[in-house]
């Protein structure tokens, strides 16, 4: 490795653009910051040696350079950028809420389009293998070039010296030239920058003006807090730090939680729906355009258990209750690090319909007995006393007519409807045949003697939720924070240097600044005032 | 009288005073100072903007008064807001730099954007059980004002290259200059069509096959405020009398409400286009070629640094705003901090694009033209997540 | 020397970091690749045991290693599932021929009713074992999404074709055939 002397007598290592001691340019490296055809230098990284620009030799070295280019970087954000527009063009799988498999669902919905979108998988695209390894090649990105740019910067910036070549001041974009300048005015300068609250270096009358330099490691800060981040993100694909799963409760039934291994159990109290008063002055117009009712509140009353014994699986648990509370939307109930979402429901599922038998012309239909169908999982056969005997024969959950025929159109007693055999002493093998359900009670034959009627139905409502437990937030938070602290410190501050280089009867005066060079400007302008110094020139501003 | 009227004065009073103060920061280009040095124009410009600010603060105050909550939280609120930040970040800026004719710029965009929301339906809504957390008002707010500085630098950015581009010959940049100008006009022309035919009392009512999300026949009514120069496929006209469609949508064309949105659509790129015209016609040069003389004492660095300067200040509010509160709502509510719904992606996009900005700028000396297309492309893709995302493509943010 | 040193440990700090590096990377992807293989089971895998009440047999229970030797025809379905419906008489024509065959067909309803079952049955006329997953126990097993889903499984316990959604009387007989036990 070639090591490069500088005229002043500091060494530095290969690959400096600008003597990281007294800024003079190192003739041979010009080329690297394109300083070769500028009139200014490109102060990035202050001419230090980026290592990455340097070596280029063996294969790791190769893959390591790769990286440490912000030239790729920027290419890795565009292709994301692009990549991830994509997938908003139709709904991703996870969030189209179709009863519809992928495969199906967007051909129906979005003709020959969504079929191409489906077999280009971008109907997952934020899951796909390759946009994983966009946001991975993003992430090693932003390790090695922060890696790469850090060090020298800081070296850079803790070695610089008041005293500086000329070629380095002459060549900074506010430089200006004093003809004259009085010991009195140079001290005014100096009282000025002080005030200013410039950080004042002096060397045999050179001075060095600085302040805000630890903007300077805001980009390095902000991407630390990316990358921790996404170390958070990827822990969420450890399972034991993440856990997502879904539970319907009907009201009065207690389940287990599913994700804590059996440990808790959830009881659901009352689930209920509250819509905006359709009256209420202030939303009376809004609420009419919504077709008249607006949701309020969605809320479960909610009692939690703990498992107290050690019993096998299946097996009855003995329960503690640990807790009682509401979860609402926005507001979830936490236990142990699992928080229990409002997510979803079913109002109004029927639990039982009661009926009582009863001889059809009897004006009083003085009741024959009476029984009552549970309608998740019914009994078939119902004993009465005095022989008669009512035998359950079809049951519809859902019911529906389709084509002429009763259907159900899914498992939940959401309308049921039921075909009894009702069998009387009379007649002990010959059944009247009697069909049920909301809203009708039909004799098929026309000739029953027997009639079943509604005497009572239970309903009730079922809450759905969504159990969580994300021991990644803090990470995730932490990351976010780190993040913020650092796009601030580099955004909201800035690295401004002000170079006074005493000439023979006057004075040279460069400034420079990482951003904002209208607000260097006033400063020097505020730390010149009072003296013959004349304000510098902004060299890249343009003569009209 | 009623707290919500008072608010709805409040905002036209606003509406006006911007109009007001655009008059006064045009008459100081025929000042003879420098454009970064005081000028009573100037001064007075600024003032009335303020005074209009305050008025729009009070229609916000008395909004959220009359309706309990902040009223950010459908399509018309939110974009009134959006515009009364776009205002503030303005005002902030402009004490920074004392730039008049940075207000030439902005305060026509806040214009527009103020008419544009005030085509969506402006009845004080109650909140649905998602909206209801102070998340609402923190995410929202926040995310409007990053967004929102971040659009200043759009205006920096226009000014930019309406007075470097080289106005001699039509060519590509040109092009694309004009293209930008006329997308506002297409604006002007979707809210004075839209305004016209509202006042006419105009209606037409389609009936149609469409099919739902799960694949099921479903029958469609679509009503169109504007005459139908495209109706849906294979419709059933409810309104008698009314205008038939001058053409029927292909069946691929799906969507309950896809007809009628590519109507207005069209309508507005023709109105649009019917002002450019005119104005062409008037100017017997491209917009932008008239404009640039104007601007002939505009420092084109101390532009350039402005809209760099929009950018630092804005990158980070929007950060926080758009992404990093929005995750801490998403997580309270839907229990997950993010889910690649269409609103939360355009959000990220957006961020990637000032990211990208950023670092073409800070590592790869993009300043100047370079800096100034990119900055408008970041406001544009800022719209398109405003406007399109909530109209277009559907998910949980398509409250209103 | 020095300087020998320092490139030596220049190239042991890069590779460490790289290493790193991509092995974050392999377990994000690899994450990524098999999120859905972990919970549902797919082609190619051991289909996983387990024991149901049975709906329509003498004995009460069954269980899936019973089977063990032939090949299974794993069928969830329900009985309000329309494709459901149409695709069991299909399944009946074609369980006596390869019944004898040494494949078994095994249909797991979903319902919450027995009653129900026992009513569709017995309208179908449906002889091959129809077994009761109340608790959803084993469709989480095998992670079931939608219904109906079929598993072909062979006589080594392999699932050899997993088919989501409704089958055709061909396409039944098709996998039907390449489950069929060699011996």
């Amino acid at each position: 490795m070639n090591k490069i002397k500088c005229e002043c007598g500091h060494i530095n290592p290969e690959g400096t653009v600008l003597c990281e001691s007294c800024g003079k340019p190192v003739e041979q490296n010009q080329h690297i910051d394109g300083n070769k055809h500028n009139k200014l230098l490109n102060m990035r990284y202050d001419g230090s040696a980026r290592r990455s620009q340097t070596y280029n030799k063996s294969f790791v070295d190769k893959i390591w350079n790769f990286f440490s280019s912000v030239k790729v970087g920027v290419w890795l954000i565009a292709i994301t950028l692009l990549a991830s527009s994509l997938g908003t063009i139709f709904p991703q799988e996870m969030n189209n809420q179709s009863s519809l498999p992928a495969d199906e669902y967007y051909e129906v919905n979005y003709g020959l389009a969504g079929k191409i979108y489906y077999q280009l998988g971008f109907h997952d695209l934020y899951g796909s293998w390759w946009y994983m390894l966009l946001i991975a090649s993003i992430g090693i990105s932003l390790v090695i070039c922060s890696i790469d740019r850090v060090v020298p910067l800081y070296r850079a910036l803790k070695k610089q010296k008041p005293v500086r070549h000329e070629s380095f001041l002459k060549r900074q974009r506010v430089f200006g030239e004093a003809e004259h300048v009085t010991d009195e005015e140079k001290e005014t300068l100096l009282k000025q920058l002080k005030e200013r609250r410039f950080k004042v270096m002096e060397q045999d009358g050179h001075l060095l003006a600085e302040k805000g330099r630890f903007s300077r490691w805001g980009p390095y800060v902000n991407h630390i807090g990316l990358i921790i981040f996404l170390i958070g993100a990827l822990l969420r694909f450890v399972p034991a730090m993440y856990v997502d799963e879904q539970l319907w409760v009907r009201e009065g039934e207690t389940e287990v939680i599913p994700g804590t291994e059996g440990e808790y159990y959830i009881k659901n109290e009352d689930f209920f729906v509250e819509m905006y008063d359709e009256n209420d002055e202030r939303y009376k117009e809004a609420i009419q355009k919504e077709g008249g009712s607006v949701p309020k509140n969605y809320q479960t009353n909610a009692v939690l258990y703990q498992r107290t014994d050690d019993s096998l699986p299946g097996a009855q648990p003995e329960l503690e209750k640990v807790k009682e509370g509401s979860i609402q939307v926005n507001r979830p109930l936490k236990i142990d690090g699992f928080a229990l979402y409002q997510t979803t429901y079913q109002l109004n599922e029927f639990k039982s319909m009661s009926f009582k038998l009863h001889e059809k012309d009897d004006p009083n239909e003085e009741s024959l007995g009476e029984i009552t169908v549970d309608l998740i999982d019914p009994k078939q056969e119902y004993k009465l006393d005095n022989g008669y005997r009512v035998v359950l024969d079809k049951y519809y959950p859902e019911f529906k007519m389709e084509n002429g025929e009763p259907i159900t159109e899914s498992k939940y007693p959401r309308n049921p409807a039921l075909v009894f055999n009702i069998y009387t002493p009379e007649n002990p093998n010959d059944p009247e045949v009697s069909m049920l359900g909301v809203g009708f009670n039909i004799d098929p034959s026309e000739s029953n003697d027997y009639k079943l009627g509604i005497t009572n139905v239970e309903m009730r409502d079922v809450t759905g939720l969504t159990i969580t437990k994300d021991l990644t937030l803090p990470i995730l938070g932490i990351g976010g924070f780190i993040f913020m602290i650092g796009v601030i410190q580099g955004m909201y501050w800035n690295h401004r240097r002000i170079w006074v280089q005493p000439r023979e009867n006057g004075l040279w005066i460069a400034g420079h600044t990482n951003k904002n060079w209208y607000g260097l400007k006033r400063d020097i302008q505020q730390v010149i005032a009072g003296t013959n110094i004349p304000e510098p020139n902004d060299q890249l501003e343009r003569k009209e | 009288m009623e707290l919500s009227t008072i608010s709805s004065y409040l905002l036209y009073t606003a509406f006006v005073l911007y109009l007001i103060a655009t008059v006064f920061f045009a008459a100081t280009i025929k000042e003879q100072e420098k454009a970064t040095k005081q000028s009573k124009a100037g001064n007075i410009g600024i003032a009335i903007t303020i005074i209009g600010f305050i008025s729009q603060v009070g229609y916000f105050i008395t909004r959220w008064i009359a309706s309990q909550h902040a009223p950010v939280s459908n399509l018309f609120e939110f974009t009134t807001f959006f515009g009364m930040m776009f205002v503030f970040a303005f005002i902030v800026i402009y004490f920074i730099y004392r730039f008049n004719l940075l207000g030439l710029f902005t305060l026509p965009v806040a214009l527009l954007i103020i008419a544009y929301a005030s085509m969506f339906p402006r009845e004080i809504s109650p909140l649905i059980p998602a909206l209801k957390t102070h998340w609402l008002y923190i995410h929202v707010t926040t995310a409007a004002i990053g967004e929102a500085i971040l659009a200043v630098s759009f205006a920096a950015g226009l000014i930019y290259l309406i007075r470097t581009i080289d106005q001699s010959s039509l060519n590509k940049k040109t092009f694309w200059l004009e293209f930008i100008i006329y997308t506002l006009y297409a604006t002007i022309g979707f809210v004075l069509i839209t305004m016209a035919f509202r006042a006419g009392g105009y209606e037409n009512v389609f009936e149609f096959q469409a099919t739902d999300n799960n694949g099921k026949e479903i029958t469609v009514q679509s009503e169109y405020t504007l005459p139908p120069l495209f109706g849906p496929h294979d419709n059933k006209q409810l309104t008698e009398g009314a205008m038939k469609p001058l053409v029927e949508v292909p069946s691929w064309l799906k969507g309950e409400q896809a007809a009628r949105k590519l109507n207005t659509l069209v309508w507005s790129i023709v109105t649009g286009l019917a002002l450019y015209g005119l104005t062409l016609l008037i100017l017997r040069k491209r917009v932008a070629a008239w404009i640039q003389p104007a601007l002939h004492r505009v420092n084109p660095d101390l532009v350039d640094e402005v809209s760099y300067r929009a950018v630092a200040i804005g990158f980070p509010v929007f950060t926080l705003g758009a992404l990093i509160f929005a995750m801490i709502w998403a997580q309270q509510a839907w229990n997950r901090f993010w889910g690649w719904d269409p609103k939360e992606v355009w959000a990220l996009i957006t961020w990637l694009f000032y990211a990208w900005f950023l670092h073409l700028r800070l590592s790869n000396g993009w300043h100047g033209e370079r800096s100034a297309w990119l900055a408008v492309i970041g406001f544009a893709i800022i719209m398109f997540n405003l406007i399109a995302v909530n109209l277009i493509i559907a998910g949980l943010h398509s409250y209103a | 020397m020095a300087n020998k040193n320092k490139k030596k440990n220049r190239l042991i700090f890069r590779v460490i970091v790289l290493i790193v590096l991509a092995a974050a990377t392999v377990f994000a992807l690899y994450s990524t690749l098999t999120k859905d293989d972990q919970e549902v089971i797919q082609e190619g895998d051991q289909a996983p045991n387990f024991q149901l009440k049975t709906v329509n047999m003498e004995q009460e229970t069954m269980s899936l290693g019973e089977l063990e030797g032939k090949g299974v025809m794993l069928n969830f379905w329900g009985t309000w599932c329309p494709p459901c419906k149409k695709e069991m008489p299909y399944m009946q024509e074609l369980y006596p021929e390869y019944k004898e065959k040494g494949v078994e067909i095994v249909a797991v309803s979903l319902d919450d009713s027995r009653l129900v079952i026992e009513d569709f049955l017995n309208e179908y006329g449906l002889t091959f074992p129809i077994l009761h997953d109340k608790t959803y126990q084993v469709n989480d097993a095998y992670g079931v999404g939608y219904l109906p889903a079929t598993f072909f499984i062979n006589e080594d316990g392999e699932v050899v074709k997993k088919v989501v959604g409704g089958l055709t009387l061909d396409k039944l007989e098709g996998h039907l055939k390449e489950i069929v036990p060699e011996s």
